[in-house]
């Protein structure tokens, strides 16, 4: 399903779940995203982010987005919900598991960092973030769909090219036999 | 007409760098200005203010936080310097942030006076910049007035 979304989305904009408390940074962010070609969703909170995704438990509210979420980034200090626990809950769903989370934080502390890669994290931002940091993200995030297709046809077509297989060693066995017949009358 | 754009455009770019060589503004700030376009023309402006008003409500809070001396709430205090100093980093003001890094400490071993103090000098500081930057797109907005293009000025 979510290999499935990839390749629908790999041929046009990623759609970007941005989850930041501090206005100024949801404002940076917003537009740094925007300046790379991806459609941009800002929510201020942990808690409002898994609003968003439907994961909050009120089945009402799955019907909100009308995009499909290609990638997550998030500040690691929020009140309430951090970033850490926004990610753990993202890779306990099943539904959103595959989706790349991206932890952002303006504090360089290796163990913390270590934390968040994992526990899946696809990679950590140092803030303030700049442009050659999302422009990187969205090339790491586009190889991944991509990778992720390039195996998706691979699966699909393998049981093909068995059945061609096969077909060419039967039509081997049959022209030897035909040989073999010739031969002998 | 060409030369009062000439004139003006000149007058923008030695105010931008002296902003950056006395230290109020960083290397972020070139960072924001490069996602400004003429579809955006105000994208610094805007995130300034935002940033400006989040200056005003922490300090204030902060402030109250700070009032009794037997009843201080350093840890409300903490977030607010936290807040505050991710959100001038963000900005690229370069003396908020780094009275922010000495307010910190100053509230890691809960000195109040030294908050205080702390307080306001932040205070000072980003009320300097918003003049300081309000004379730069006073600048922006008679270069495109008069017809002419914001340079892109290059910080090294």
């Amino acid at each position: 399903m979510a290999l499935g979304d990839l390749s629908s989305s790999s041929t046009s904009e990623l759609h970007v779940l941005a989850v930041d408390d501090s206005i100024v940074d949801r404002k940076v962010i917003e537009r740094l995203l925007r300046i790379s070609a991806c459609k941009v969703t800002t929510v201020e909170s942990g808690t409002r982010a898994l609003q968003y995704l439907g994961l909050d438990g009120d089945k009402g509210s799955s019907g909100l987005k009308d995009l499909k979420v290609n990638l997550i980034v998030t500040d690691y200090s929020m009140p309430g919900l951090t970033g850490y626990e926004l990610l753990k809950k993202i890779k306990e769903s099943s539904a959103f598991r595959e989706i790349p989370v991206v932890i952002m934080s303006s504090e360089n502390i290796q163990p913390r960092i270590e934390q968040c890669m994992t526990e899946g994290a696809e990679d950590f931002l140092l803030k303030p973030v700049k442009l050659a940091d999302v422009k990187r993200l969205k090339e790491l995030i586009m190889r991944g769909g991509e990778a992720e297709q390039e195996k998706t046809s691979n699966l699909i077509s393998s049981p093909k090219r068995i059945l061609q297989n096969n077909i060419f060693f039967f039509f081997i066995i049959f022209f030897i036999i035909t040989i073999i017949v010739i031969f002998i009358v | 007409m060409n030369t009062v754009v000439a004139q003006l455009q000149r007058q923008f770019q030695d105010y931008l760098v002296s902003l950056y060589q006395q230290g109020f503004l960083d290397n972020q700030f070139t960072e924001l200005r490069k996602l400004q376009d003429e579809g955006t023309p105000d994208f610094v402006a805007e995130v300034v203010s935002l940033f400006f008003d989040d200056c005003s409500k922490l300090i204030n809070s902060m402030s109250r936080s700070l009032e009794r001396p037997e009843n201080v709430d350093f840890k409300q205090v903490d977030s607010g310097v936290h807040q505050l100093k991710g959100s001038s980093s963000s900005v690229g003001a370069r003396r908020v942030k780094n009275v922010c890094i000495s307010f910190k400490e100053c509230c890691d071993v809960q000195n109040r006076e030294g908050c205080l103090r702390c307080l306001q000098q932040v205070d000072y500081e980003y009320k300097m910049l918003k003049t300081k930057l309000q004379d730069l797109f006073n600048l922006e907005q008679q270069i495109v007035q008069a017809g002419g293009a914001i340079p892109q000025v290059n910080i090294n």
